[in-house]
């Protein structure tokens, strides 16, 4: 009888706790998500700039065909004439206005394709949550580089577990 | 031998986290608006709500590797009665939005909506006469999360704004903090 009572419930539940205790021995795989972050695929998708050149100078030049080739309509760009005294960008053409629903972007990435100049790219930065409809718009303020090299600051970025 | 810097953080007195305050010594202080409002929002249970492929992202944030336990999140609840959070996981259709509403309505005050990805949020790519655009023409939205799907971490971030809002909410009647459910029909004929 008891050796039954060991056969049939001992055993096995001895075995279970053998698999807990094998896995003790593992690594955890918890991200300490806001302490913690984890690394990044290189080319993936997320918050939009708009890139300058070394220059200085601004690389979109207004041509819409970011806005053409999004699938979700998210873009709206206007364009205005460059002069000699006020100059944005090396062509004819600047972007006065580039606004981005952010709400509405899929982050499909086909901006950043159809770009001639590759003025427009998509990195690293994913925390773009927000409480409200009106602050998902991006402008162009909000989406332009503060300085050159800004938008690929988040490849130097190391993170803090892989 | 370096010299040691010690660090002090001031803290903002108007928005008091009970974390800090019990570092100081062994009695707390507080109101009872902190009190609630620090248990809210350290035990949000969310409704699953998955609606498209959004939940996928959202069922992998309770996994492991996201733990969204950690943030007193991991009671998934499949009813709307226990549940404090709705994340709408999906594009909402409109043949969903009664639906959706409903059950909003059949969740217990204080309730919070997490609208979950680009087609919740806004309709996304789907701008035609199936889907319901922006889920907040159908229920009061808390936070956005943009995306297509919101990774798991881009989740865990609207969750942490969520909790940040309920901690700065203050009461202004006795109904706000709600320590007991008042059934609002009830109310309605008492004041009749």
């Amino acid at each position: 009888m008891s050796l039954d009572m060991f056969r049939d419930v001992a055993k096995p539940i001895l075995a279970g706790f053998g698999i807990t205790a094998r896995r003790l021995r593992r690594s955890k795989v918890t991200i300490n998500y806001p302490e913690e972050r984890r690394e990044q695929y290189e080319r993936t998708r997320w918050r939009h700039f708009l890139v300058r050149y070394d220059s200085g100078l601004e690389k979109c030049i207004g041509c819409s065909l970011c806005a053409g080739a999004c699938p979700a309509r998210c873009i709206y760009v206007q364009a205005a004439e460059n002069t000699d005294k006020e100059r944005y960008s090396p062509g004819e053409r600047y972007a006065v206005r580039y606004e981005i629903n952010m709400i509405r972007c899929i982050f499909c990435g086909y901006c950043q394709e159809a770009c001639p100049t590759g003025a427009i790219v998509l990195r690293h930065d994913f925390e773009l949550a927000n409480y409200r409809r009106e602050d998902f718009i991006f402008t162009k303020e909000m989406l332009l580089e503060k300085y050159p090299g800004q938008a690929n600051e988040c490849y130097d970025r190391v993170p803090t577990i892989r | 031998m370096p010299k040691k810097i010690e660090t002090v953080v001031l803290h903002d007195s108007s928005s008091p986290v009970l974390g800090d305050i019990q570092k100081g010594g062994n009695v707390v202080v507080t109101t009872v608006e902190t009190l609630l409002s620090q248990a809210r929002a350290n035990s949000l249970w969310p409704l699953t709500f998955g609606l498209a492929c959004c939940a996928i992202e959202m069922m992998s944030t309770a996994g492991s590797r996201f733990d969204l336990a950690r943030f007193g999140s991991e009671a998934f609840r499949a009813t709307p009665r226990q549940a404090d959070v709705m994340i709408i996981a999906g594009r909402l259709s409109k043949k969903m939005a009664p639906v959706l509403r409903q059950i909003y309505d059949q969740m217990p005050e204080p309730k919070w909506v997490i609208s979950m990805g680009a087609c919740a949020s806004s309709g996304g790519v789907y701008n035609n006469y199936a889907i319901v655009q922006g889920a907040d023409q159908v229920v009061p939205v808390d936070v956005y999360v943009p995306g297509c799907p919101p990774s798991p971490d881009a989740l865990i971030y609207a969750i942490l704004k969520l909790q940040e809002k309920i901690k700065k909410s203050k009461a202004k009647t006795f109904g706000d903090l709600r320590i007991i459910e008042v059934n609002a029909r009830q109310l309605e004929a008492s004041k009749r």
